[in-house]
């Protein structure tokens, strides 16, 4: 029975969806204004981490209450989307519950679902009472933490809670007018069976109430669809492919830079023939900065960490600047750049980025000048990394904070020489003296002299 | 010179090969094994352990140079590239097939970022070498020093633990000293920085409430408790700043700062 109503849902649906995919191209684009690496290698390892780690809520772990809170609504987001599948299928086709032919099965998904829905809708409520009253230092503290993040938190907080109670206004009505009509209900409903009378007993009524949820709950989930781009939620989106794409080796390895290399090999031996510069499609010779001033000098890679941040705030809450009261915060240089990413390539429906200067933060002595370093992430927040790795342990999503740091650091220094003097001073002891410190090469060695061992006898 | 004592003459790599001999494994000193005055005696502890087991090493003296580590955490690329370019031409020229260091910085360059340029070893840092020579009887753990009962807390240094995830062998080597070895709070992967890597050993802190090394002390000396005790250091930037934080702490006195191969080297009864 395909009527007008089937026919207005499938046209909202086909918005819906479109308006999705094309935000989701404008991200794609932004990441790409990345530089290119080569992250495909060892596609097993890469699955195992991403079945661990995103999949796994591995990480998460190192935090149980919150890690158990999450964790019914990462389980109730994937189970209930089966129904949302149902959802759309009924609506289309102006069926109803179309999947209840597969009996029993159908049955325990939909009791998973009520059971799950209502953890959900629990776990909500404490994330707001987090985030609101007891207020939770990493999520209610930062610079980064201004206006619209705080906003964002808690809309999403309230649209789940809000679609997880669409959810039951539909099953509860919907099972109500079932039985009325002496019919058989389709499925289990642990949690709307000590609901069932509470939309009065008029069945006129009651397909009005389920008809309301029903639209209700998918509107709201085409609408929250659309709203994640321009969310930190966007990471239920992120997470996945963000774990599998990161870094395999040891946290200690830093990149090196192998045109660098050639330029040493060709210094140290003039004979060296260094391979022919990267050329671009027109054949122009494609100069490269060293370190990173804006976001193109990043990779799609640190780009794409920061679609994949949620803000949680872990990072910065084990970083040992931020705890001394430095002003870095590793969660701050992420979203840094994604309000640069965004204010220079496209942006979502959404945009709200953090101008510092615009918003007289005054302990972020930003410039005016609209690149990544010194218009959103000042040399100061840089040079207090101790490059500890903390935050890279500590992130759910394997977001990598510290690369990002350090090619901003090393543009200050390679193309601005703008390191803090006392580090001049340190580089120029090691040209000279091969050391860090000032003293003589010659008495490198001095250290065993007058060395004894008891003779063994 | 006492009777029960012989003088120590450390091998070069520049003598072995004119003898046509090569070592076992090379000892990478390092800027602060060489240069700092308490890191020396770290680096004296460990020869008198290699020395004591039988080891065949050997040292580059003064052909040894920084291995870049500071420049290139600084963001000087081109620096570090120098300087491992150059190490590297030096070690290869030796064959140098294995390499064991007390610096979990010297450790972490050459092992991971040296083989980008060429330079490819055996990388060992003496936490996990000291715990193979205890694993197989050669080092004895008796003889000295007697740390039974003696509470001691293990700092893990960010170049070994996260960064290259080496947190077991450090605390086994501790667990040969039979004593009472106590965890803080932040250790192993949740460990917290002693303020100095990413170069900060070479500069001031940037503003801010307190310095790091602050708060780490803080956290090892309400882990001891009251009385005598000992934070372990693996590290030779740990071991400044941990030294520098009991000092401003006003606990010198009762707290010291020591490597774990120093502490192996007290007990073996190495360090008279």
């Amino acid at each position: 029975m395909i009527g007008i109503e089937n026919i207005i849902f499938l046209i909202v649906a086909a918005l819906g969806i479109g308006l999705f995919v094309w935000q989701i191209r404008k991200i794609r684009k932004n990441v790409l204004l990345g530089r290119d690496v080569e992250l495909a290698d060892n596609p097993s390892e890469r699955i195992n981490k991403t079945l661990l780690v995103a999949f796994g809520q591995q990480k998460m772990f190192k935090r149980m209450l919150p890690a158990v809170l999450h964790l019914f609504v990462y389980v109730g987001f994937i189970v209930i989307n089966i129904e949302v599948l149902e959802i759309l299928i009924d609506g289309i086709f102006g069926t109803h519950r179309v999947l209840g032919f597969v009996g029993p099965l159908y049955s325990g998904l939909m009791a998973l679902n009520e059971i799950l829905a209502a953890l959900v809708i629990i776990a909500c409520v404490m994330f707001l009472w987090r985030r609101n009253v007891t207020k939770v230092p990493r999520l209610a503290t930062g610079v980064e933490m201004r206006a619209w993040p705080k906003v964002d938190a808690n809309i999403i907080l309230v649209v789940e809670i809000v679609l997880m109670l669409a959810l039951f206004v539909f099953n509860i009505a919907d099972m109500k007018r079932v039985l009325l009509a002496g019919e058989e209900v389709v499925g289990l409903y642990p949690v709307s069976q000590f609901f069932v009378d509470i939309f009065g007993e008029d069945p006129e009524q009651l397909y009005i109430i389920a008809k309301v949820g029903w639209w209700f709950h998918i509107l709201g989930i085409l609408a929250f669809m659309n709203y994640l781009p321009s969310s930190k939620h966007f990471h239920i989106i992120m997470a996945f492919p963000n774990v599998y794409y990161s870094k395999l080796l040891p946290k200690g390895k830093f990149t090196t830079n192998p045109a660098i290399t050639h330029e040493i090999k060709a210094m140290l031996d003039p004979s060296y023939q260094p391979p022919a510069p990267e050329v671009d499609a027109e054949g122009n010779p494609v100069m490269q900065r060293f370190g990173a001033k804006d976001v193109e000098d990043l990779t799609w890679k640190q780009l794409m960490d920061s679609y994949t941040c949620t803000e949680c705030g872990r990072c910065t809450s084990v970083c040992p600047a931020n705890l001394t009261g430095k002003l870095l915060s590793p969660r701050k240089i992420i979203m840094d750049t994604r309000d640069r990413m965004e204010e220079k390539g496209e942006h979502p429906a959404i945009f709200a980025p953090n101008h510092y200067k615009e918003l007289g933060v005054e302990r972020v002595e930003t410039t005016d000048e609209k690149t990544l370093l010194r218009g959103y992430i000042t040399p100061e927040e840089l040079w207090a990394c101790t490059t500890c790795n903390a935050c890279v342990e500590s992130c759910p999503v394997n977001i990598d904070q510290v690369s990002t740091i350090m090619d901003l650091r090393r543009y200050l220094v390679l193309e601005e020489s703008a390191a803090p003097a006392s580090l001049n001073a340190m580089f120029t002891n090691i040209e000279n003296n091969g050391a860090p410190w000032a003293f003589p090469a010659s008495d490198r060695f001095n250290w065993a002299d007058e060395l004894y061992v008891p003779s063994k006898n | 010179m006492e009777e029960n004592k012989r003088l120590v003459k450390v091998p070069t790599m520049a003598e072995m090969a004119a003898n046509g001999e090569e070592p076992e494994v090379l000892f990478w000193v390092g800027c602060a094994g060489a240069f700092d005055d308490r890191y020396k005696r770290v680096t004296r502890a460990f020869v008198q352990i290699l020395e004591h087991v039988g080891v065949k090493y050997a040292v580059l003296g003064t052909e040894e140079s920084c291995t870049g580590d500071p420049a290139k955490r600084a963001g000087n690329e081109f620096l570090f590239q120098m300087q491992a370019l150059t190490n590297i031409e030096v070690l290869n020229a030796y064959n140098v097939k294995t390499i064991v260091t007390a610096c979990p910085h010297c450790f972490n360059t050459i092992k991971n970022e040296y083989p980008d340029l060429g330079g490819n070893y055996e990388v060992i840092h003496h936490s996990t070498f000291l715990q193979q020579l205890i694993n197989e009887g050669r080092v004895k753990v008796q003889g000295g020093e007697a740390f039974k009962g003696k509470r001691i807390t293990f700092h893990d240094s960010c170049y070994l633990g996260r960064a290259n995830d080496i947190y077991e062998a450090p605390r086994e080597v501790l667990a040969a000293l039979d004593a009472d070895l106590v965890e803080m709070k932040r250790s192993r992967a949740n460990g917290l920085c002693c303020g100095a890597g990413g170069a900060q050993m070479f500069k001031e802190p940037e503003p801010g409430k307190k310095d790091v090394n602050i708060e780490r002390t803080e956290e090892a000396l309400a882990t001891l408790g009251a009385g005598n005790g000992v934070i372990a250091t693996a590290c030779p930037f740990c071991m400044v700043m941990m030294n520098d934080g009991v000092k401003n702490k006003e606990q010198e006195e009762t707290v010291k700062v020591f490597d774990i191969a120093e502490l192996i080297a007290q007990a073996e009864g190495l360090s008279k």
